[in-house]
């Protein structure tokens, strides 16, 4: 089974790796940037068919090494 | 003064800590691999010195904290032994749980290398028993992701319990954001845990302690140490 986890940085921890990112397409002169936010993406290969037991897998991953509760929160897809 | 370096790959800062614990000291660290489940017997002080582990890959020190070595750190300090987290070892505590918050990307992007001033906050631990509160230091920095935040109401605990130990300052002692090399909330460069045995600070005192360095103004910081621990024996 193919997973994602995606880790991204909680509202109001500041960025400067997101920010710098998003000057970078102002001055692209990319139309329309407001904020850019930048996070991590994880694909993860589960084995087994068992979506629920993926699942809950791929919360422990995520809640002792994947993501940092203190500034990131986390989103699981079992993608199939 | 038994002290132990835990080694983890990546690291390259242990050897600068070795030395300066066998000069101040007068005995060799042991040299600990994260692989190991145990510390020596009789060790009086756990060192997590600066460096690189695992790349940096995840989070800074993320999967360092996670090695088999830190499960006996962590019982250590459940004992109330001394543990010193420095830079990368100051990253390690934070993602292993013994010490609150977390090291974000230096507010100006860059990795930075050079000499600060910190301003001791406190004598009166086991790490800052060898200067006098309010007395300015330099030592150096050399990292990228030093720039400490927690949640409002940590950074209130951490306050109020005075447990922030060293802050980045002017030369003269004043707080002033232009000497915040990193951004650091509150200027922080060191705090102690709940109990006061674990201190994470991100620079480096283990390279100012010999005229050869230049200033030894971090020379304090490890004979306090020696001295707290002659004088608990």
């Amino acid at each position: 089974m193919k997973a994602r986890v995606t880790v991204t940085l909680k509202t109001g921890i500041l960025d400067p790796q997101g920010k710098a990112i998003e000057g970078a397409l102002k001055s692209l002169g990319v139309d329309g940037v407001a904020s850019v936010r930048q996070g991590k993406v994880f694909d993860i290969e589960i084995a087994g068919a068992d979506k629920s037991r993926a699942e809950a897998a791929l919360k422990d991953a995520a809640e002792k090494l994947l993501a940092n509760p203190v500034i990131e929160n986390y989103r699981i897809e079992v993608t199939g | 003064m038994n002290s132990a370096v835990v080694v983890f790959p990546g690291i390259n800062r242990e050897r600068d800590m070795a030395r300066t614990l066998k000069l101040v000291s007068g005995s060799e660290p042991a040299m600990v691999w994260h692989a190991e489940t145990a510390l020596p017997s009789g060790t009086d002080l756990v060192v997590i010195p600066g460096g690189f582990s695992y790349g940096d890959y995840l989070r800074c020190g993320a999967i360092a904290a996670r090695s088999p070595i830190m499960d006996a750190v962590r019982a250590f300090a459940g004992q109330g032994g001394l543990v010193l987290g420095v830079c990368n070892g100051f990253q390690i505590l934070c993602e292993s749980g013994l010490l609150p918050g977390v090291l974000m990307r230096n507010q100006a992007l860059k990795f930075i290398c050079r000499d600060v001033y910190l301003r001791v906050e406190r004598s009166d631990t086991p790490f800052t028993r060898g200067y006098n509160a309010g007395q300015v230091v330099r030592v150096p920095v050399a990292h990228g992701e030093g720039n400490y935040i927690a949640d409002g109401e940590t950074i209130a605990r951490l306050e109020g319990e005075g447990r922030v130990l060293f802050r980045y300052a002017a030369p003269d002692g004043m707080i002033d954001p232009n000497w915040n090399h990193n951004g650091a909330i509150n200027a922080i460069a060191g705090i102690l845990n709940d109990r006061g045995n674990v201190l994470g600070m991100m620079p480096h005192p283990e390279n100012h302690v010999e005229p050869s360095m230049g200033p030894t103004d971090g020379r304090g910081l490890f004979a306090g140490l020696v001295d707290h621990l002659a004088r608990a024996a």
